[in-house]
């Protein structure tokens, strides 16, 4: 679950002319480049800055809906969300793995995470705040991921690419479970569904930001897009994303909350309202509701955990050295 | 009605400590446990769910499962005390989950040939699960058994805060005996030795020893609990109890 | 911590009849915890009734500066594949 345009890549590449023709030509025949190819570093940096705040969304984004957990209304939906945090802990997983392929560690990404330095989806920097939360976070924002994590599993680098592929496969059921959840509290109680309602209002706005910035504004996207790390822009991803998810709310019967949402015949899509960009930029920095609890718990989890790490390799030492004393 | 308490007890303990695990997502010392976990979780909610699908069943009075875990109090709860202690730190959890594990694996072996179609389906799909998590745990256990000086010093305090707790899995309620006497429910009191087997072998590569308990603690099968169980039930049934009768 | 957890790569077989497959890595003190860890992250759909589990390090891989040395030569060697060979249609199927 993840899908936000990627902050402050840095495409810049210092390599001859010739080398980068040569690179261009293999990316442009949709030839996958591997960890051990021959890249230009600007691609490599933007890779290892992507995948690994795509990774840390996937952990960060662990904690919104683990706040519900404990309070799921049924066995089944506990069972289902359980199932889901677990899924995307298994996601950030994978695509550390991806972006270790690139010489850097998991511990090197961790400590970025807790310093404050990588960045994450700034979508989690929002409180769950309703049992009718969780749904929606599975409806948009797994939504919204499912937009952006599509065309990836396409992008050029291939281990990224095949990271993508198992995390689509994986995520095919997020969005339908959000979506039943909200559903069932749509056609509930008028308690559930003002809970609905209500849920949709807060997180709507949140979920266009996760796109990213608008395309005019969003310095490196044209160099991601050129090396196919990302195969649509932010403007693209986010009317496609407008265009599905508005009929699915009036179906719900719920409204979304933005007075200039109509359809576009000409464009064949709905025109919105202006998305409040200082609350976007505020949040990535760091000023969000939650973001200082998210990194809070992230790096509690990472020093209480401590001791076990260095006790299973410390353990791991010793059954070595039994086992070579044996031989 | 007997048999139907005493499939609330077994349901009780698989959701309490379900839950208990679930409390660790997102938070564990290390990704790979952040998978583990949940998936121990989810073996322990899904027997829970089947459970007390029966035992609702056997009631007759048309409630559902969510009814039972949803809308009993703590004095109506009947698991056992080991299952509501808290996480505290990993060793407690680890240790509680091979305790609760090595208890039910030779349960649920045996319970395979129950005269109830429903717990011998449980059973042949349990005891493979609990074989894994005596696994897990046990692996776990010895890690931090023989680690560094903290994780072993960490490990013998849960031994010593845990230990107490074991009696209890070995008695049999009121309840208990008429399922037990009725071939629906094995005898619990006949799986000590396995039990003292399963943990005598990791504990021994552990290099903990297991204490002596001459003040176990007991009353689970009573509704007599820790103070913590509340607290999870008001946390678990908070959503479910502030509407009645609705739909999730 | 100044020591890092091992890398491991995981190999599923996704059932048998199958090889098996390279499906990601994962970290892990010891090969125990790396084969449990491979069967709680890998194959919670049940994706196999097999795993290994390889330490990144033990892997000897190919230079990628000798690619061309490698696997280029094979290239022009037409003749190692069936369709090199003319058979008249009425022959059938060989």
């Amino acid at each position: 679950m993840y899908s936000q345009g990627l902050i402050g890549a840095d495409g810049q590449t210092n390599e001859t002319p010739e080398f980068l023709e040569t690179f261009q030509k293999r990316i442009d025949a949709e030839e996958k480049v591997e960890p051990t190819d021959a890249m230009p570093e600007g691609y490599r940096r933007t890779l290892v800055r992507q995948i690994g705040q795509h990774a840390h969304s996937e952990i960060v984004g662990m904690l919104p809906e683990g706040n519900w957990i404990t309070r799921a209304p049924s066995l089944r939906r506990k069972a289902a969300l359980l199932a889901k945090v677990q899924d995307e802990g298994g996601h950030g997983l994978y695509l550390y793995s991806a972006a270790e392929t690139l010489g850097v560690s998991r511990e090197e990404m961790t400590e970025e995470l807790h310093s404050g330095k990588a960045k994450y989806s700034s979508i989690f920097n929002y409180p769950t705040l309703s049992w009718a939360d969780i749904g929606t976070i599975g409806w948009l924002v797994d939504g919204a991921a499912i937009m952006n994590q599509i065309p990836l599993c396409r992008c050029s680098f291939g281990p990224y690419a095949r990271a993508m592929i198992r995390v689509c496969k994986e995520e095919s059921f997020h969005q339908r479970q959000g979506y039943e959840i909200i559903m069932t509290l749509a056609q509930g109680t008028p308690e559930q569904k003002e809970m609905a309602q209500d849920s949709l209002n807060r997180w709507w706005w949140p979920s266009l930001m996760m796109f990213g910035p608008h395309d005019a504004d969003s310095e490196h996207s044209d160099q991601s897009m050129t090396w196919k790390i990302k195969r649509f822009t932010n403007d693209q991803l986010r009317q496609k994303f407008i265009d599905a998810t508005v009929p699915q709310a009036e179906y719900l019967g719920l409204k979304v909350p933005d007075p200039d949402l109509k359809w576009n015949e000409e464009k064949g899509g709905y025109d919105h309202g202006e998305i409040d960009w200082d609350e976007f930029w505020r949040v990535v920095k760091g000023h969000g509701r939650m973001n200082r609890d998210r990194i809070k718990d992230r790096r509690a989890a990472w020093e209480r955990g401590a001791w076990v790490r260095e006790a299973a390799l410390a353990h791991a030492e010793k059954r070595r050295a039994r086992k070579i004393a044996a031989e | 009605m007997t048999v139907y308490h005493a499939l609330l007890e077994l349901a009780d303990d698989h959701l309490v400590l379900g839950h208990r695990l679930s409390e660790w997502c997102g938070h564990a010392p290390m990704l790979e446990e952040d998978l583990a976990m949940p998936n121990m979780a989810l073996d322990l909610i899904g027997t829970a769910r089947t459970l007390y699908d029966r035992a609702a069943a056997l009631e007759g009075k048309g409630r559902s499962e969510d009814d039972m875990a949803y809308l009993r109090d703590e004095r109506a709860y009947r698991n056992c005390l080991l299952v509501e202690r808290p996480n505290e730190d990993f060793a407690h959890t680890v240790l509680r989950q091979l305790y609760f594990a090595a208890f039910m694996h030779p349960y649920w072996i045996a319970a395979q040939d129950s005269t109830d179609g429903v717990v011998r389906g449980v059973a042949g799909k349990a005891v493979k699960e609990m074989a894994y998590h005596i696994r897990h745990a046990g692996e776990w256990v010895i890690r931090l058994g023989d680690g560094t000086e903290e994780s072993a010093a960490r490990m013998r305090d849960a031994v010593e805060a845990l230990s107490i707790y074991v009696d209890e899995l070995f008695d049999s309620s009121p309840a208990a005996r008429e399922a037990e006497a009725a071939g629906v429910l094995p005898v619990r009191a006949d799986l000590r030795t396995q039990w003292d087997k399963t943990i005598a072998d990791i504990f021994g590569e552990a290099a903990l020893t297991l204490p002596e308990a001459p003040y176990p603690q007991r009353g689970g099968r009573e509704g007599l609990h820790g103070e913590g169980l509340g607290h999870l039930l008001a946390e678990m049934q908070s959503v479910y109890r502030a509407h009645p009768g609705a739909q999730w | 911590m100044t020591q890092s957890m091992p890398l491991w790569e995981v190999f599923i077989r996704p059932r048998n009849g199958l090889a098996h497959k390279h499906a990601g890595s994962l970290h892990a003190a010891d090969e125990v915890m790396a084969l449990q860890a491979a069967r709680d992250v890998y194959t919670r759909r049940g994706e196999g009734n097999s795993v290994w589990v390889v330490p990144s390090a033990a892997i000897t891989a190919s230079d990628p500066d000798q690619a061309g040395e490698n696997f280029e030569p094979t290239g022009d060697k037409i003749y190692r594949h069936p369709t090199f060979y003319e058979i008249p249609e009425e022959v059938g199927n060989m």
